[in-house]
């Protein structure tokens, strides 16, 4: 599949991020290969979402490169569709969840440009695949946790892009959510797109993602998931959390 | 709430430009108001409504023009946080007015506005540095550049008041404004830059709603976030220094928060917020010109202020959705249905348990079965009895046709909750009461539909008790309806 002639969706080299001089994210190396449903995964401040960031231009580069497409971050930049955390926002700000679904369509709009009739649909038809709609008139703070990011991933579907970068799209949310949450992930990647999305649960990341991305600090390791769950590369990412391991381990073991 | 439809802003268009044409035929030649004769109150405020003077049409039209602008920007300060912002920028501003004064020592409305806008600016660049190289957050460095330019300011207009002619010089009505002083030059100025903010958020209404809603989100379609912030800064510096004269530097930044969070008490839609905004400011600013006219040099900006007061104070009272006082009364006619709810499921125990054989109650045994007294009871039936939901003859308490159809439904609700606790959620029989005691009220007829589906329509509750259903309503009432004497159908058959 990496052989495919087309540029990668998402391709990194020596990807290098520092706050305030400290690096938290050290030489990354990454090609995701198209139509994967990767998962980002590694302990508390291991650069997940700075990675995200990262890859989306929201933060500077202390080195290193980003390619979408093959194209540099500054160009390629309308194609990825973004899901951020739900805390970076104001939940009581006076918009209504369409309001916020039309926002995924601003991207495709010129300046000044009026979201229109088509946009709306498009919006609509969004919102119904994560069973919204009867909410599209709602402020948004009237919703549940669950409900609120649901909205923000009909807000990313209505970007129609080919990549997608989800920061957290688990946290607060419910089981059945989550599972729905994760069969629309699936129905974009066998669409084409690729996906990647940061996920705090290591148990179930195996089942959820095809490939998976182990990151603390730097890349520990990247690739189909059958190759990358291993308890020695876990034991690397997760350092001494060994509360954590246990737990991975014994699923591990009582695998078949 | 779909009637008004003001999602897409450019529906605004018309109705702010409807203002704008109000205002602006005011801006005929005119004296100044300083020169008019002395007269009565009264006569000054039917000089006002009729509008005879041009120098009233300049006061007034400066400040409703003022009151727009600092609606629109206000609301973005206010769903953007930074409704301290406003306070910092307008006294940061002070020394501007002090060094544009000294320019060339008379009240050039432009040489003023330029010197302010320098300042304002400095100011925010300061809040920024503080910002960026300390560890100080945003509401220490806003404290620090308040107090500090505020004071610099204070020593110029002290200076320039010990000028030769410096007392004549008209800067002292900068602090708290005076509409009266509002010359051509002012009304003018004001009239630019509310048409420039006016038309920057209709342009760019929708750039600036994602900016200020998700601007991490507005970054990654790459929309051009700092341009949209500092112009926005700019518009704000602009609104704030163009309305020194009319409000002064001290109030300048409450017309700036007040009306905008008068209307985002009113409202969920942020376009609905800018239009209410601007309104209010609008209003307030007329009605502190008229305050300001009719009680002759008493300065506007308090005026004003109060005015936006009294609008904030209406909004945070009787506002239809977060209003305290609706709020309050929808609290409380809840809290009266359910206690009316409550009373008429006690009738509906009292008569279940004589297997329905009677039609009606004694406030004896309604009394006995609450354990309350029978004062109590007289109390809670008449409530009912007061919405027809039962009648009393004498002695006697019997349900109308509603009243036993909501007593049934209670009771079903009930009934049913406690049964889908027990058998879905596996809680004990003997832990369910309570919660089905606040759920019974709250439950609508789909939840219902759907939980009878999900029991099979089961008819008996965990305490094996009946669970009323449609057919069970259907042939009630048990009351005045059915001829007396003769024997009532028990419901279950």
């Amino acid at each position: 599949m990496t052989d495919t002639p087309s540029p990668p969706p998402l391709e990194v080299h020596d990807l290098t991020v520092a706050y305030h001089q400290k690096p938290v994210l050290y030489g990354v190396d990454v090609a995701v290969p198209p139509g994967s449903l990767v998962g980002i995964i590694g302990p508390n401040g291991a650069g997940k979402s700075t990675f995200i960031k990262a890859v989306m231009g929201l933060l500077p580069l202390s080195s290193g490169w980003v390619k979408l497409f093959g194209e540099p971050l500054s160009r390629g930049g309308h194609r990825v569709g973004y899901v951020p955390q739900r805390e970076s926002v104001d939940w009581d700000f006076p918009v209504s969840v369409m309001d916020v679904v039309l926002m995924g369509r601003y991207g495709r709009l010129r300046l000044g440009q009026r979201p229109t009739r088509a946009d709306r649909e498009i919006a609509r038809d969004c919102l119904d695949k994560v069973r919204m709609l009867p909410f599209a008139n709602r402020q948004i703070g009237n919703l549940s946790g669950g409900q609120q990011q649901r909205v923000f991933l009909a807000r990313a579907l209505a970007q129609e892009s080919d990549l997608y970068l989800m920061d957290e799209p688990f946290v607060g949310v419910d089981a059945a959510t989550e599972a729905a949450i994760i069969a629309l992930l699936r129905e974009l990647k066998e669409r084409g797109r690729t996906l990647l999305v940061v996920h705090h649960d290591l148990t179930s990341a195996r089942d959820y993602f095809d490939h998976l991305m182990l990151l603390n600090m730097r890349l520990v390791a990247f690739g189909p998931t059958a190759e990358v769950f291993t308890p020695r590369l876990l034991q690397t990412t997760y350092g001494g959390r060994l509360s954590i391991l246990t737990d991975v381990a014994q699923t591990l073991g009582s695998q078949p | 709430m779909n009637a008004l439809s003001l999602h897409r802003p450019h529906r605004l268009l018309p109705l702010l430009l409807l203002v704008l044409c109000c205002v602006f035929p005011s801006l005929a030649e005119a004296a100044r108001i300083s020169e008019l004769t002395d007269t009565g109150m009264l006569t000054r405020a039917v000089r006002f409504f009729t509008f005879q003077d041009p120098s009233l049409r300049y006061a007034l039209a400066g400040s409703m023009l003022l009151g727009v602008c600092c609606g629109l920007m206000g609301a973005f300060l206010v769903v953007r946080k930074l409704a301290l912002m406003g306070d910092a920028l307008s006294h940061a501003v002070l020394p501007g007015v002090a060094l544009g004064y000294l320019w060339n020592l008379t009240k050039d409305p432009l040489a003023i506005f330029i010197g302010a806008t320098l300042a304002g600016l400095l100011g925010a660049a300061t809040v920024q540095l503080i910002r960026s190289t300390t560890r100080h957050r945003e509401d220490a460095a806003l404290g620090f550049v308040l107090a500090s330019f505020f004071g610099v300011g204070i020593c110029l207009f002290t200076m320039i008041q010990n000028l030769p002619g410096g007392n004549k010089s008209g800067l002292d009505q900068m602090m708290f404004g005076q509409a009266a002083a509002l010359g051509r030059g002012d009304v003018i100025l004001l009239a630019c830059v509310t048409f420039l903010a006016v038309i920057a958020v209709l342009l760019f209404y929708k750039e600036y709603l994602l900016t200020s809603f998700d601007p991490g989100f507005a970054r990654s379609i790459r929309l051009p976030v700092p341009f949209f912030h500092y112009s926005l800064m700019l518009l704000l510096a602009f609104a704030i220094v163009a309305s020194l004269q009319a409000v002064g530097v001290v109030l300048v930044s409450a017309m700036l928060v007040i009306p905008a969070s008068a209307a985002y008490l009113l409202t969920d839609r942020f376009a609905r917020m800018l239009l209410l905004s601007a309104l209010f400011g609008l209003c307030t600013g007329a009605i502190g010109a008229f305050f300001s006219f009719v009680g002759r040099s008493l300065p506007t900006g308090p005026f004003m202020v109060l005015a936006a007061a009294v609008v904030f104070a209406l909004a945070l009272f009787f506002g239809p959705r977060y209003g305290i006082l609706p709020r309050w009364w929808r609290q409380r006619s809840r809290s009266a249905r359910i206690q009316r709810e409550n009373t008429l499921k006690a009738i509906y125990h009292v008569l279940e348990k004589d297997d329905f054989r009677r039609e009606a109650v004694t406030f004896k045994e309604l009394a006995a079965h609450r354990r309350e007294t029978l004062e109590e009871a007289r109390q809670q039936i008449a409530r009912v009895a007061d919405v027809e939901l039962v009648t009393v003859q004498g002695d006697v308490i019997a349900f109308t046709p509603d009243g036993w159809q909501r007593a049934c439904e209670i009771v079903r609700n009930h009934r049913l909750w406690e049964l889908y606790l027990t058998h879905a959620a596996r809680i004990a029989p003997d832990h369910v009461h309570e919660d089905a005691e606040m759920i019974e009220h709250v439950l609508g007829e789909d939840t219902v539909r759907k939980l009878e589906r999900r029991l099979n329509y089961a008819r008996r509750d965990p305490h094996g008790k009946l669970i009323p259903g449609l057919e069970d309503i259907r042939q009630g009432p048990l009351g005045p309806a059915i001829p007396p004497g003769g024997p009532t159908v028990p419901p279950t058959a």
